[in-house]
């Protein structure tokens, strides 16, 4: 619920996020810019960029984190996918996978449609750009997702990374990233398609 | 043949998704669906989700089938309007996906409030590409909901099945 100015960059902070990536981490990403982000930190069968279904990132990392125990999931998506799918925290907080952890990169803005204001930009932030201050690392903590945590300087971004990567789950990190302009680095578009190279990668068969 | 003469078909089910090798079983609460939820519950092979909404069933199935796993969505009629955008996911991602589904509004129900959704249902998961199974006696049961799994995880279809009000019985608040 803060006013201070977001000053983290969400490409360059994805991009260490997923540095050294093995076969043993499973990314799920939402639909537009994280998509976009996860493609140009490297495009890689293990990857699941969405380019639609919003709100279904949360439960595909839970039901894949279920699927796969041994492997480390991680979900990484925006501000205003996660509000469309509040209650999937819910459902984490039920099922405790410990090998999952999501990311949401909060820009206080819907950036495919043109930068609209999310509920989480600040009530009273003027004709156009208001919203309700909503704090979502408060509400994964409601839901009872214990390790929560809101990361918006860049002397906490390594240990973001490392609890992103090995921290016990389920963990949640809100990362309060600028408003950006940025290049849309596509991955392949077609679903059945990112799903059979994930299977294949992942499990030897399509 | 009514429902409360066989009430087995429950456990049939129960016996079908096992034999199908289904992994995680999704749910809302739900008195149609319950003595199978507690059996999937008390599975030692199957890991059951309660949901907050029946749309979450849907990426879950998908995430599942990423790792490898089948699943099942049990939901009631009155939750399938919940669903319907992100079932465009099995088909864009073609991925198997297997729903059973207990029915209100649909054959002496008392409560107007289910009827909207209740008579949309098939018609709604049609326009959606989903393939419907209906049952309406307990006899036909476990051979609909294998040869609706077959379809779902050999055939790699979206399959539904419709547990008709008939099947289930009307239900009748207030009364035992």
């Amino acid at each position: 619920m803060s006013t201070q100015k977001a000053t983290l960059q969400r490409r360059p902070l994805v991009k260490k996020i997923l540095e050294g990536a093995d076969d043993n981490l499973l990314v799920i990403a939402g639909l537009g810019s994280s998509n976009w982000d996860i493609t140009e930190a490297g495009d890689r069968p293990l990857n699941m960029p969405l380019w639609g279904s919003m709100g279904a990132p949360v439960g595909m990392g839970l039901g894949l984190a279920l699927a796969q125990p041994k492997k480390r999931v991680l979900v990484i998506t925006g501000d205003g996918d996660m509000l469309m799918s509040l209650g999937s925290l819910a459902t984490v907080a039920a099922q405790q996978p410990d090998n999952l952890a999501i990311v949401v990169l909060d820009n206080e803005k819907f950036g495919e449609t043109g930068n609209q204001a999310t509920h989480t930009s600040p009530l009273n932030n003027g004709p156009t750009d208001s919203g309700a201050g909503t704090d979502l690392a408060m509400i994964a903590k409601g839901c009872g997702i214990a390790d929560t945590g809101t990361v918006r300087d860049a002397s906490e971004v390594a240990a973001l990374v490392k609890d992103a990567r090995t921290k016990k789950g389920p963990v949640f990190r809100l990362v309060k990233v600028m408003v950006e302009k940025l290049e849309f680095v596509m991955p392949p578009q077609d679903g059945a398609h990112l799903k059979d190279r994930f299977r294949q990668a992942l499990l030897g068969h399509p | 043949m009514n429902a409360s003469a066989t009430p087995e078909w429950r456990d049939q089910i129960f016996e079908v998704l096992q034999d199908h090798d289904v992994k995680q079983v999704y749910h809302v609460p739900d008195a149609g669906h319950g003595r199978l939820i507690e059996a999937c519950q008390r599975s030692n092979s199957m890991r059951t989700l309660a949901l907050t909404t029946e749309e979450e069933g849907i990426p879950l199935a998908a995430g599942a089938w990423l790792g490898g796993q089948r699943s099942v969505l049990l939901m009631q009629s009155s939750g399938v309007g919940n669903t319907i955008n992100l079932m465009g996911m099995p088909k864009t991602l073609r991925f198997p996906f297997l729903t059973l589904i207990t029915m209100r509004g649909d054959w002496g129900e008392f409560n107007s409030w289910q009827y909207p959704m209740g008579q949309a249902t098939p018609k709604v998961l049609e326009a959606m590409g989903v393939l419907l199974y209906s049952v309406e006696t307990a006899d036909e049961v476990k051979t609909t909901v294998d040869a609706a799994a077959r379809s779902a995880f050999n055939g790699g279809q979206s399959v539904a099945v419709l547990l008709r009000q008939k099947l289930i019985g009307i239900k009748n608040f207030g009364k035992k």
